[in-house]
């Protein structure tokens, strides 16, 4: 067929490929060709040669006995994967909402003008390539860029300026200037405060039967720190009881919720009382691999993670019979992400470790009878096991005094925005928005963002509620809003956008219906709604609630929350004396026309 | 195994256990409008049509298995508005123009449409710029018309095969993607057949053989979708 030469131009003619994607077979060779490690594969391709080119896809196909569509398929999903060259230093720039407040825009500029490229492109030389990514979890120091996988915060046009020349002098991407990232721990609680040591509570927790350790869970009442609140010794018990070859527990830091950083404090500050949390549930379940699921925004932390793995290794409380009990053995291993919100929800998670695009599946069945690799499997926050630890250092009953009756223990926040002092707060529950927001120093507080975009955005008649599951849930973050932001326009409508950039497209409420909603929301703005646009879209989220995952149920919560919260920001929008608005522009559609023709437009009228 | 009650829109019905409710109703003569759903292949859950009230929760009948006791409603006046919302979002979504296209009477989509009396979409047209793909001897692919619902996925020959179809990107700019290279080896006319028919809309046509029963006369043509299950229904 002679069209086939067209079809693909990057396989006729190979040597538009530029990069040095010889070398795979060292790569699949690691990972012993296994098509459930597609993920790593794509990692390490994307990271030697900055894409994953179409020679490359062909090569791993083979190599997985997959078609080339199919690797296509996963690598194609993720956000920090591409088929072209991404530049050799690839400047990926936050421009999530509190970036944006942070004064993103100016920074962004000045990479355009200093790289000599407009963001989602590559600089003409090749060197340099500047795109857009959703929160990168460093809200409390925006604006933040990474550059290849390294984090630099607090970015001023001056330090843009340098990081620039730095790139075009060809500096190593240490050696580039930055300002490194800041935990800003602002107050410890219970989780937060450090222990003489750990290894006692792996210790306490072998010298128990996996019943007791389990009994002892629920005697604490922890709830899943995600978001859901589901309690944890039920899912270990689910888990525990359910047959399969292998069980497997993961450990679930895919944090992706737009303003949420507290996992990425715990994993830089208190790893170890995360991998001792693994390690208690590996034991309660009967399983002897954990995986750590981390998001690839967090690759700059892999090192550090590893050397903490190992040192625990070294000290037995990693690998053959840990903490000196015959027969317990245990390990952790990292898998990354490519870049997806979604795969934050547990069942995406596991589709995504198994090296597959990182959809939600239906359930039944649930993760803990048919998960990783259809085997029993408990995903638990990254919050929820170092309560774990604590809980099996200092007992149940200890964890039981914190916080109310509900809700046991303490809660992380990552506080940002429009406040004096962000950073992440350790509260127990039961404290109120309020109480936060004297602490953090936020004053003409128009609004606040409890848990996200997929959360509540609510106003001061509800400053005084609790932070509580039988009040005012939350997954772990406050952005605070001023008075002087626009809240539709800077606020929901970046939210909104975000949900569109991060569904998956399998539901096709949340595929289609997000759209939808946007271009809504921006009629509104522009000033050409009316009244039925807003119960339209009021109306509109029971279709949302038909989704599959969580994703597709909250998409529309930036919209519905703010109508419910602050209507009359809406009502002041829209035309109250017409039903109708048309948005269509005669002359401004036949201008075009006109021109070519050499004629005036004749609009009817006078 | 022995049979368990389910209880469907106020009656008791008697079934296997793990049978999927979709099944169930269907074998009772109660229709429940699916559009990812496709005989024989593993359901999946994803164009939401088929969404049912289950034990008080919004569910896919498609993939929820029956358990005893379970009280199903089906077809509530927010559940219907729920379908009629999905279909109006995908004619709004994609670009889909019946009356030139091959599978007009034959289309599921379409189809629905009339079932749920649709006019015009209440939601704006996106008029997306989408491809179409004619470079398969066999086979032509229409983007336009695709609602993604996976069934060409879906259906392969083995679980462990290459695929001929995948996904590609996500949100709302994934689309089908195909190997070329792979059906321009396999695919033989029952093959091309095959992927025609498990398509519910035109996104995939067969070449070389079109137009076979003229529009009029196919098979929502004569009978509204559905009446094949339930009774009672009229065009």
């Amino acid at each position: 067929m002679d069209n086939k030469q067209s079809r693909n131009p990057e396989f006729s003619n190979n040597d538009n490929c530029t990069c040095e994607c010889n070398d795979l077979d060292a790569i699949l060779a690691k990972y012993n060709n296994d098509p459930t490690r597609l993920m790593d594969i794509l990692i390490d391709v994307q990271m030697q040669c900055g894409c994953v080119s179409e020679k490359a896809v062909k090569v791993i196909a083979k190599a997985i006995n997959y078609s080339s569509v199919d690797v296509v398929q996963t690598l194609s999903f993720y956000h920090f994967f591409s088929q072209t060259p991404t530049g050799k230093y690839t400047v990926y720039l936050n421009d999530s909402v509190v970036a944006e407040m942070m004064g993103r825009d100016e920074i962004a500029k000045t990479f355009e003008e200093e790289a000599g490229c407009k963001f989602g492109s590559v600089s003409e030389d090749g060197r340099i390539g500047l795109f857009n990514t959703s929160c990168i979890g460093m809200n409390d120091q925006e604006p933040s860029a990474i550059i290849n996988q390294r984090v630099f915060t607090k970015l001023t046009t001056e330090k843009v300026k340098k990081i620039v020349r730095g790139m075009k002098n060809d500096y190593d991407t240490e050696d580039l200037i930055g300002t490194e990232v800041q935990s800003n721990i602002l107050k410890q609680g219970p989780i937060l405060t450090k222990d003489s040591n750990l290894g006692e509570a792996i210790k306490k927790a072998v010298t128990m039967s996996p019943e007791d350790v389990i009994e002892e869970i629920k005697q604490s009442n922890l709830r899943g720190r995600g978001g859901a609140g589901f309690p944890t010794a039920m899912k270990w018990r689910f888990c525990r009881n359910a047959e399969g070859e292998k069980h497997y527990v993961f450990c679930n830091a895919d944090e992706g919720e737009p303003g949420t950083f507290k996992d990425r404090v715990i994993l830089t500050d208190r790893p170890q009382l995360l991998f001792a949390g693994m390690t208690i549930a590996g034991y309660a379940i009967g399983s002897d691999e954990g995986i750590l699921y981390l998001r690839y925004e967090y690759k700059y932390m892999e090192k550090f993670l590893e050397e903490v793995l190992s040192k625990l290794r070294e000290e037995g409380l990693l690998g053959k019979d840990v903490a000196g009990e015959k027969g317990f053995n245990f390990d952790i291993r990292i898998q990354f992400g490519g870049g997806a919100y979604i795969c934050g929800e547990e069942s995406a998670l596991l589709e995504s470790a198994e090296g597959k695009r990182g959809e939600p599946r239906d359930r039944p069945p649930f993760p803990v009878v048919k998960g990783y690799l259809q085997q029993p499997t408990a995903v638990n926050n990254v919050e929820t096991l170092c309560a774990v630890a604590k809980i099996m250092h200092k007992g149940a009953k200890w964890y039981r005094s914190l916080g109310t009756l509900e809700s046991t223990g303490s809660k992380l926040i990552s506080v940002s925005g429009d406040c004096e002092k962000p950073g992440v707060y350790e509260v127990e529950w039961g404290f109120t928005v309020n109480d936060i927001l004297e602490l953090v120093g936020a004053k003409n507080v128009q609004a606040v963002q409890v848990g996200g975009p997929s959360g509540n955005c609510i106003a001061s008649n509800e400053f005084n509620r609790k932070l509580a599951y039988e009040d005012l849930s939350t997954g772990g973050s406050l952005i605070v809003i001023g008075n002087e932001r626009d809240l539709l326009k800077d606020i929901v409508l970046n939210f909104t956008e975000f949900f569109i950039e991060e569904s998956c497209g399998s539901c096709v409420p949340c595929r289609a219906m997000t759209v939808q909603y946007k271009n809504k929301l921006e009629k509104i703005i522009r000033g050409n709604g009316v009244a039925d646009d807003i119960d339209q879209m009021l109306q509109w989220e029971n279709v949302m609630k038909s989704n599959r995952c969580g994703l597709g149920h909250t998409a529309a919560n930036p919209i519905i929350s703010t109508i419910k919260n602050f209507r009359e920001l809406y009502d002041a929008k829209i035309n109250e004396d017409t039903d109708f608005v048309s948005e269509f522009d005669l002359e401004a559609a036949v201008a075009e026309s006109c021109k070519t023709a050499g004629r005036v437009p004749n609009l009817g009228g006078e | 195994m022995s049979k368990i009650l389910i209880n469907i829109n106020g009656k008791d019905y008697s079934a296997e256990p793990g049978k999927m409710v979709l099944d169930i109703a269907k074998e009772n003569g109660i229709y429940i409008p699916t559009l990812c759903h496709y005989e024989g292949i593993k359901p999946q859950g994803s164009c939401r049509i088929c969404t049912c009230k289950i034990d008080g929760r919004n569910m896919t009948a498609c993939t929820t298995p029956a358990s005893h006791r379970m009280v199903v409603e089906t077809n509530t006046e927010e559940l219907e508005k729920i379908r009629s919302t999905i279909v109006e979002l995908l004619f709004a979504e994609g670009n889909h123009f019946c009356p030139a296209c091959e599978r007009s009477g034959n289309c599921e989509l379409q189809a629905l449409a009339y079932r749920y009396k649709m006019m015009v979409p209440q939601f704006p047209y996106i008029f997306p710029s989408k491809d179409l793909d004619a470079e398969n001897p066999k086979i032509l692919i229409d983007h336009n018309r695709c609602i993604l619902c996976k069934r060409c996925i879906r259906r392969k020959k083995e679980p462990d095969n290459p695929s001929w179809f995948v996904f590609k990107g996500r949100g709302h700019t994934t689309q089908i993607n195909v190997d070329h290279e792979l059906i321009d080896k396999e695919f033989n006319d029952e093959l091309a057949q095959k992927a025609m028919d498990t398509c519910p809309v035109g996104a995939i046509i067969r070449k070389e053989k079109g137009f076979d029963v003229p529009i009029g006369e196919r098979k929502y043509d004569k009978n509204p979708i559905g009446s094949d299950i339930e009774k009672g229904v009229t065009l």
